[in-house]
């Protein structure tokens, strides 16, 4: 029961903090329709997100809400890919974090729509839908940018350096991972890398951008150990159910 | 002991649902939306069975109210709203009437396919072009009509 779990919360932790990324730019994106089409991934993530909350409250039991997950769990507690939690940078970087989270969670939510978990399954068909859009939208950034001007390639370039090496780790199963895995409730990441590979190769080839190779990878946000951008992203999230416990609006 | 009350019950209650509106389209009843899965009674306790639209949609907690309520007023004790996500809700699932609606009240209605360029809800011309797949809410889509120069939402197809 431990193992789901906590692939659950690595799963609702994953959209939750790329949301709270996401969602510093309401009200900042570059011109409205983008701002707009930022927070709609955003709010459709967040949906997921709580899906997956609500699911694994109900798993745990006892005092265990959508929100005490979200709000009151520490740094460690977090199961987020490391991906999710890098910080926005400029527009190239929240493009590019976004396409390379959305091909991934295609490709995995695809497979997940035949785990034996039905709930997962459930959550995985629904979000689908929503993802396809995700990637398409994030795809044609990508390449506008990197086939665009002369600065926004280099912007593109940047922000690959910057984003590339915590890609690895969405292919890396945690150990929970590996037990739901022979389980037959969680895909297997492993098979699902030379799929994204091949994708993110096809849209760079058109952004007249290169995939890196040979580049260290980073590891260990799926098991607690994150970067630093974390706890900032956790300070502001949960300041005020910390500050002001139980409260509601 | 569960018994099932006969079916006059139900259409009782699909009439009620019939006036429950969704609070961003009020053109657009809880049944156009094709968003009400199932109704239950269960001696004096009522299920309605409903599902999400998209994931983050917060018009469904409203919507949840909103049902609950006109039932409570309609002199339904026990109202239990259920959500349930399999199948995965659809705009196949919204009917010829609220799509006739959506094209009065100035949203396009969802196409077949999600490539199909909807006809202009203001001059009907075919003539239209996409300006973004993101719209005012998670279930349209922003477009410009290329004759009368209206931009105008569609309801995507999903």
């Amino acid at each position: 029961m431990d193992n789901l779990i906590n692939y659950v919360l690595h799963l609702a932790d994953n959209n939750l903090i790329i949301t709270q990324r996401n969602a510093e730019w309401c009200g900042h994106g570059p011109i409205l329709e983008q701002d707009i089409a930022i927070t709609n991934i955003t709010l459709d993530l967040i949906g997921q997100s709580r899906n997956f909350y609500q699911y694994a409250a109900k798993l745990i039991g006892r005092e265990a809400t959508e929100d005490s997950l979200a709000y009151l769990r520490n740094e460690r507690a977090f199961k987020n890919c490391l991906l999710a939690e890098q910080k926005n940078g400029d527009w190239a970087q929240t493009v590019l974090k976004q396409f390379f989270y959305s091909v991934y969670q295609y490709l995995l939510y695809e497979k997940m729509q035949g785990s034996k978990d039905e709930q997962l399954a459930a959550i995985a068909a629904k979000s689908l839908k929503e993802v396809t859009y995700h990637v398409t939208w994030s795809s044609e950034w990508v390449i506008r940018l990197g086939d665009g001007t002369e600065e926004s390639h280099a912007r593109m370039l940047y922000a690959i350096s910057e984003l590339w090496p915590y890609t690895g780790e969405l292919f890396e199963p945690a150990p929970y991972e590996v037990e739901m895995i022979s389980a037959g409730i969680a895909p297997d990441p492993t098979p699902i890398k030379a799929v994204w590979l091949q994708k993110v190769r096809e849209v760079f080839a058109e952004a007249t951008l290169a995939v890196p190779e040979n580049i260290f990878m980073h590891n260990g946000g799926k098991t607690g150990t994150h970067t630093e951008q974390l706890g900032y992203i956790l300070t502001e999230l949960q300041y005020l159910q910390k500050t002001y416990p139980g409260s509601e609006w | 002991m569960v018994t099932i009350l006969p079916n006059i019950s139900d259409q009782k209650i699909w009439k009620l649902l019939a006036e429950v509106s969704d609070p961003e389209i009020p053109v657009l009843s809880v049944i156009d939306l094709g968003i009400i899965r199932d109704v239950k009674i269960y001696g004096d306790e009522t299920e309605i069975i409903i599902t999400p639209t998209y994931s983050g949609c917060p018009a469904m907690d409203a919507i949840s109210m909103d049902i609950k309520f006109k039932l409570i007023e309609n002199g339904y004790k026990n109202v239990k709203i259920t959500s349930v996500l399999s199948p995965a809700w659809t705009t196949a699932w919204m009917t010829e009437e609220g799509k006739r609606k959506l094209n009065e009240y100035g949203i396009a209605p969802p196409g077949k396919t999600p490539e199909l360029l909807p006809a202009c809800p203001q001059c009907g011309s075919a003539d239209t072009k996409l300006l973004s797949q993101f719209g005012s809410t998670s279930c349209k889509a922003l477009f410009q009509c290329n004759d009368c120069k209206e931009p105008f939402d569609q309801f995507k197809c999903h």
